[in-house]
């Protein structure tokens, strides 16, 4: 199980990778969603995805035979960061398209006489 | 067990919650936020005088035992970061008062103010790494807030570049997170300490050591990773650029020397050599940008890159010279890096323009400014009364005692540099024939000047009375050195 994971995370990063290089903003937004999940899906793996009883001490269940609860809580915060930064991302590429009139990164770059 | 080191934390949370309240007030927005970061700075002291008499503060929160729960300490490392960040808010405060514009200080302004300070104090006082993670998320979402607050159009386009590689790093950390605790399967700083050591799979840790200098290098503006830095600091007005330039940054920087002399270790030969040749090659990268451009701005913002360069060097040498003098230019930096933020703020109010051939003759009609200025400048460079010195006095005698005696030799060399990028500021800006100034009255200028000018003071107290700060560097060096001290006092509680 923890193969498909790590593949599937390879495959994430990759996508995430193919769409923060391109020009349109808001493929790059998606692509940052994406490279977030990633990150949350490896955080998971790296716990070791365990069995399926609750973690609870009781008789009878050792450590392997259920999953690492602390990745879990971690990742729950991580998904709320990125949850918050991606909607202000949002927010922010609307108002810059309002102002600037434009999406494409190229456009976008900075020059030196600024006023 | 003592909750006070929570106090620097808590104050500004719940001050900037209180001030979310009454956005349109402007009065009360003032007062509650200086009420704050008064308290706030307070707290500090208190916090400062606790842990001076009693060594290291800890607590864990919810009363787990220590590896379970977060924790939180206090050392004397730590604890005079708060302050000095602290204290550097308050003034920033000040200024802004004059400068920011109604518009901007009746959309919440202040409360990301405080929300940042939040954050860079948690960042200051945290124990643990994941926790490191969120308050670095409550500094940049604050940071975020203010970098694109007023919605100029620069400003919107460079705070694009921000959260864009910010989004990255922080990826990147959690990623880093993730490879270390399923190596050494917990997060506690700590108890990362106790457990590094037992591992005998050096490569691995070597590789999450360098993940993590990668990570923190983007937040501290290393060498590669600086790219960002010029251009975003750029775009929004100056009294957040002396906060951003001031505290941002050291956030990266205090946190690489955090992991790298408590638990990565583990292969000094290595990652801290790696260290050496990245800071040395920052402080050049940062030489060149500050003498390349004719803008004031542009000048003090390479100057960052150049202090963390300086500082990162004495970091990497490990021994007890090098790191307290990386702790004093750590503080001294976040001082003099504001003053200067601030003075040059008020030189581009005066003239209307941050372009340095635009300007001159100044010297005439603001004769204590000039004068304010060239100290301020000094300063910086490290000539011997003033703070900058025996910070850098201490790094190099620490590259001499280590093996990296080049290092100290550029760094000797480059505080030439140094001040070579500010005089030419105070010498096309102050000497020369007078060119058309903006009149400003002399309230307003007062307002803005005086408390520059008591920051600038600072840092001379802080230089001409090194003596009298040494005792304090040498505690936070001690901890740094010793990590026993550190994890007895986490996990012996």
């Amino acid at each position: 199980m923890e193969i498909v994971m790590s593949v599937a995370i390879g495959l994430l990063l990759m996508a995430a990778v193919y769409l923060m290089l391109s020009k349109s903003l808001i493929r790059i937004i998606i692509g940052t969603g994406l490279l977030s999940h990633g990150a949350h899906l490896l955080l998971l793996t790296m716990g070791g995805l365990g069995g399926t009883a609750p973690p609870v001490v009781a008789d009878g269940v050792t450590v392997g035979d259920y999953a690492d609860p602390l990745p879990q809580a971690l990742i729950l915060t991580a998904i709320v960061i990125s949850f918050a930064v991606t909607s202000f991302f949002l927010v922010l590429a609307y108002r810059a398209y309002q102002e600037l009139g434009t999406d494409n990164m190229e456009l976008l770059r900075g020059t030196e006489d600024y006023e | 067990m003592s909750n006070l080191l929570l106090f620097p934390v808590v104050i500004p949370l719940i001050f900037a919650a209180i001030l979310m309240l009454f956005p349109k007030k402007l009065h009360m927005q003032r007062t509650v936020a200086i009420a704050g970061v008064v308290a706030t700075l307070a707290s500090a002291l208190i916090l400062f005088s606790k842990v001076n008499s009693d060594g290291v503060q800890a607590v864990t929160l919810g009363s787990w035992p220590a590896p379970f729960g977060i924790s939180m300490v206090s050392d004397m490392f730590s604890v005079l970061l708060v302050l000095s960040s602290t204290i550097v808010t308050l003034f920033v405060l000040f200024y802004s008062i004059p400068t920011i514009g109604v518009k901007r200080e009746q959309s919440f302004y202040y409360p990301a103010v405080l929300f940042l300070m939040t954050g860079v104090n948690g960042a200051f006082t945290t124990g643990d790494i994941f926790n490191l993670f969120v308050f670095i998320e409550v500094l940049l979402m604050a940071s975020y807030a203010l970098i694109v607050h007023g919605g100029e159009k620069p400003q919107l386009r460079e705070s694009i570049k921000y959260l864009l590689v910010n989004i990255i790093s922080s990826a990147l950390f959690v990623s880093a997170v993730a490879y270390l605790y399923s190596v050494t399967g917990t997060l506690n700083m700590a108890d990362l300490a106790v457990k590094i050591p037992q591992i005998e799979a050096v490569g691995i840790l070597t590789v999450i050591a360098v993940l993590f200098l990668v990570v923190f290098g983007f937040k501290a503006a290393i060498f590669p990773l600086y790219f960002w830095l010029p251009g975003s600091y750029f775009a929004p007005p100056m009294a957040i650029l002396a906060l951003f330039g001031a505290l941002l940054t050291k956030v990266g920087v205090y946190a690489i020397m955090r992991t790298y002399t408590l638990f990565f270790t583990m292969n000094t030969g290595f990652t801290h050599e790696l260290l050496a040749i990245i800071a040395i090659l920052t402080i050049l990268a940062g030489c060149v940008g500050a003498l390349a451009y004719f803008d004031v701005k542009k000048i003090i913002i390479y100057n960052i890159i150049i202090a963390v360069g300086v500082i990162l060097f004495g970091i990497s040498q490990m021994n007890a010279a090098g790191v307290e003098g990386s702790i004093f230019y750590l503080v001294h930096d976040m001082l003099i890096k504001a003053a200067l933020f601030l003075l040059v703020g008020i030189l581009t109010v005066i003239f209307g323009t941050s372009d340095l051939r635009k300007m001159g003759g100044l010297i005439k009609s603001y004769p204590l400014f000039g004068w304010t200025f060239l100290v301020a400048a000094f300063g910086l460079a490290g000539i011997p009364p003033l703070s900058g010195f025996p910070g850098k006095l201490l790094i190099v005698q620490g590259g001499f005692e280590g093996t990296h005696f080049w290092g100290s030799l550029v760094i000797l060399a480059t505080s030439l540099l140094v001040l070579l990028s500010v005089v030419r500021i105070f010498i096309y800006a102050f000497w020369g024939e007078p060119v058309k100034i903006v009149t400003i009255d002399r309230k307003h200028y007062l307002s803005m000047f005086v408390p520059t000018a008591i920051l600038v003071a600072l840092t001379v107290f802080l230089g001409a009375g090194a003596e009298l700060f040494m005792p304090f560097i040498s505690d936070a060096g001690e901890v740094l050195l010793n990590p026993s001290l550190y994890i007895d006092a986490v996990l012996k509680e």
